[in-house]
Order: C-alpha cells, then structure tokens, then sequence
C-alpha cells in the first residue's frame, strides 16, 4: 500500500511516499531541496510558514524521485493536529482534496503519534510496549505505548519545551536563535563543577518537567558576571547538565513506574550527544536498550505522517470528506489499532 | 503610570491575577521584556484567575494558544518567532479581533503595524534577582484596569 505523508503543522513542509512492502520510497522537507525555479525566485521570509506555495512542487519532487504517479498512491495521509490552525488547514485541505480527486481514502494523524512511531522507520524498531521521550522546541513529554493509539501521558511540560529553553538561553547567552545545538557545543568547554543549577520538579514524583525556572536561572547567573568566553561556556555547561540530568531522572522514574525496558527518545533535542550518552548509561544499567529514530526525522517531516497514517489506514480507518483540523488534540485520546 | 516590584515569580503571577480582575472583553494587552522576564509567567497568573484550571505553556514555539474559558475567549501570542509581522495575516489574527476575544500579546513589536492598538502595555524588566513591572495605559479600559489595581 503506497501512502502520501504531508505534514503542515507548524514550520516546516513535509512530504514522503511511504510504501507498505517496499518501506519509504521518497522523502522531502521544504528546506531541503532548492525550488526556487518553481517559485519564480527565492521564496520570501514573510512566507516562512505559507505552506500553499510549497507543498505542490515538493509533492511533484519526491513523486520524481520516486519513480511514482500519482494514481499509484493508494491513500493520503495529513497533520490533523495538534498545531497552528492556518498551517494545519493547509495540509488538511491540500490532502483531503487529493485523495477525494485520486479516489482513495485519507486519514489525519496526530502530530505527535507520528513523532512516537518514527524508529519505527529504522532498520532494527522497538517492539511494543515502550516508553517514549518527546523533547523538541514545542513538546516535552513521556509517553507508555502499548501499541498504535494506546498511549498514556506520563509527564509534560507545564512551561517551556526542553529545546526552547535550550534555544533561549543560547540566546541570553548571545548566541543566534535558534542557537540550543551552539549552546551544547560551548557547554563542551565549560567546566561541570562551577556552577550547579536546579533540576527542577525531580524533588517531587512524578514525570511533568519545568524548564522555565532553568532558564531564570541561568539568567541569573549569567547577569552576576563578566561576559567572557570561559564564563559563557560554564554557564552554558552547568544548564546542559541540568536538562540532562532532569531527563533522565524523569525517564529513569517512567521505566521504573511501567517496569518497561525500551525507552525511544524523539524530536529534536534527542540529537544531544550528552543526552544520548547519559541514556544510554540508564538503559544499560537497567538492561534495556535505547531507540532513536535518524537525526532527520527526530525533527518534524512527512515520512513519520505517512508511517503513522499506514498503520491506521490498514487497519480501516479513514475520514470522511470534511476537511477538520484539531489544533489542540490530546493524545491519549486517539482510537487504538489491534 | 504604575510601577510595581516583583521579588519572585509567585509576585509575577499574582499581578497577572489581579489584572483578571479589570479585563473587558475585546481588550488588547502588550507584554513587553527581556527573555525571561516573566511574560508567561505574568500570564499564567492571569489565566488561573480566570478559571483556567490547567498548564499554561509557552506559546514561542505554537506562536499562539487559544483558551476558552468562563464567558472569557483569550488569545495568547508570542511574536518572538515571527519574521515579519505581515505572517499575522497567514496566522488568523484578523478572525480574532471581534470586540469579545481578549489579546494578550507577547514581544508585540515583533508585529507593529499589524497588531490593534494595545489597552494597556506591560514591561517586565530585571531588578537584581526579582523584577520590575511597568503598566501603562492606552485606553479608558487601561486605565480602568490600573484603576482597579491600584
């Protein structure tokens, strides 16, 4: 069964062709491939989240690359939520038109179920049950799968996403925003024990985190002293180590609480080399093992909206005609597939 | 003028839910300051009081969070992403300026030019380890609301 992914929810465009047999055929992201000629000349800033323009020539892309035609997909698969409502109604409308004109039924996927079932594009996938860690610059969140539409939320962010406060103390610390990926490079040179800030909620059970205070802190201390390299690499350090540890206590605590030994860890903060070397420790200790989907689909794409989208298609599910966007969309609210 | 200091972030969020007190609907409120100056936190005040019962999350990444709550439709946006403010127009402001919704609206001159006029604008600003708050009003219904607080 050959599936078109499209995904529109927030920033980035997102198409792939996923095929049931032959796994994923073609993918591509709107930042990725050099369309200008097809937009008569380079797309302007002002339309950095104006789907309508890009989505067409990407699909007409990864089609080529493929070596497909459009009547050979055989269903279509869209971001129905959760996100922006503009940019969702975009590749809810572009999808739900597509396969009403190719006559094949579509389906809208929930954001983040695409996101959970990613590795499951990877050569060796996890096997159900498994705990998943979501931490990007939007979402921070604990996840038990049990299986496609079997989730239950273990713990979430109450402020600011892991990647964003990443993001925004690479920027007080005067780096370019988006600058979380050059704020773990400084935090190399930093010295570990200089400073020690908060983990903040692991004094109390649970799995929500709060990254906000982190941010304060930073902040703080950043403001008490001289703006020289050596002191941007500590503070820079000493709020790496901060995040790490956190997570990993809270995913130390969800494998305890679920007497699971998987943990996939997706979006973009999982491409952290402190991060994945700190998990990988936990997970060995408690012999289990650690599953990361490619470093390009930690971030949003297509590939993951078609994967997710497949699984719920074969398994009979489908919309009606009506182009709905759900820009608020709780997960553990979603059918479950048998 | 009205000038507040905030020795923590419980000071922030109690402010935010005295300012619940003085909205009126279709009222636009600017929340100017540093990263980490307490905008959100300002906010969460703010909404709590309202009735809303659970997190109140950054709106940077999603640029805006809707909230629907007792009699009250709230639009909370961060403009911090934003690359130009005419993206406003992709992103459905003009749907929500309908004299009901009340704006609260985060580095708003991220969006001069497209954004209404604010009723009342609020600076959060550092002061050591805790911060300073500045209300100013724009409008009677600004002015109403500082009114009410002081």
């Amino acid at each position: 069964m050959l599936i078109l992914g499209i995904e529109t929810s927030c920033d980035e465009t997102g198409v792939a062709l996923y095929d049931s047999e032959r796994g994923l055929l073609a993918h591509a992201l709107h930042s990725q491939v050099r369309l200008h000629a097809e937009y008569g000349g380079v797309v302007p800033e002002l339309a950095s989240r104006d789907h309508v323009r890009k989505l067409l020539p990407l699909l007409r892309e990864i089609l080529r690359r493929a070596g497909a035609t459009p009547d050979a997909v055989e269903g279509v698969a869209y971001t129905r939520g959760p996100g922006l409502i503009g940019a969702l109604l975009v590749g809810a409308a572009i999808g739900r038109g597509l396969a009403w004109a190719w006559n094949v039924p579509a389906i809208g996927v929930h954001h983040m179920e695409g996101h959970l079932l990613a590795p499951m594009l990877e050569l060796e996938p996890p096997e159900f049950p498994f705990v998943a860690l979501l931490v990007s610059g939007g979402h921070s969140l604990l996840v038990e799968v049990d299986g496609v539409g079997r989730y239950r939320i273990l713990g979430e962010s109450v402020d600011d996403a892991a990647g964003e406060a990443f993001d925004k103390t690479a920027k007080l610390l005067g780096l370019p925003y988006p600058g979380g990926p050059a704020l773990a490079r400084l935090a190399e040179q930093g010295d570990p024990q200089r400073f020690r800030f908060p983990r903040p909620m692991t004094d109390r059970p649970g799995c929500d985190f709060s990254f906000s205070g982190l941010k304060t802190a930073a902040i703080n201390t950043w403001r008490g002293l001289e703006p020289t390299p050596a002191n941007r690499a500590d503070v820079a350090r000493a709020f790496e180590d901060a995040v790490v540890d956190t997570l990993a206590i809270k995913c130390r605590r969800a494998l305890q609480a679920t007497r699971l030994r998987r943990l996939v860890v997706a979006g973009g903060v999982g491409a952290n080399r402190r991060l994945r070397e700190r998990l990988r420790e936990l997970l060995a200790e408690l012999g289990g093992h650690v599953y990361y989907p490619r470093l390009e689909f930690c971030t949003d794409n297509g590939a993951m909206i078609a994967y997710a989208g497949w699984r719920r298609l074969a398994a009979g599910q489908y919309d009606d005609t009506a182009i709905e966007v759900l820009p608020r969309w709780p997960l553990d609210s979603l059918p479950a597939v048998n | 003028m009205f000038e507040r200091h905030l020795d923590s972030a419980v000071a922030t969020e109690a402010l935010g839910a005295r300012l619940a007190g003085g909205l009126t609907p279709g009222c636009v409120l600017y929340l100017s300051g540093d990263l980490g100056a307490g905008k959100t936190t300002l906010t969460r005040g703010l909404l709590h009081a309202l009735g809303h019962p659970g997190t109140v999350k950054s709106p940077t990444f999603t640029l805006v969070e809707p909230y629907r709550l007792d009699g009250w439709r709230l639009f909370h946006w961060d403009l911090y992403r934003l690359a130009d403010p005419e993206e406003l127009e992709y992103l459905g402001l003009r749907d929500q300026i309908d004299g009901e919704a009340v704006l609260l609206v985060e580095w708003p001159e991220h969006g001069s030019g497209e954004l209404p006029p604010a009723d009342l604008e609020i600076t959060l600003g550092y002061a050591g380890e805790g911060r300073i708050c500045r209300l100013e009003p724009r409008s009677p219904f600004g002015q109403a609301m500082l009114a009410g607080l002081a």
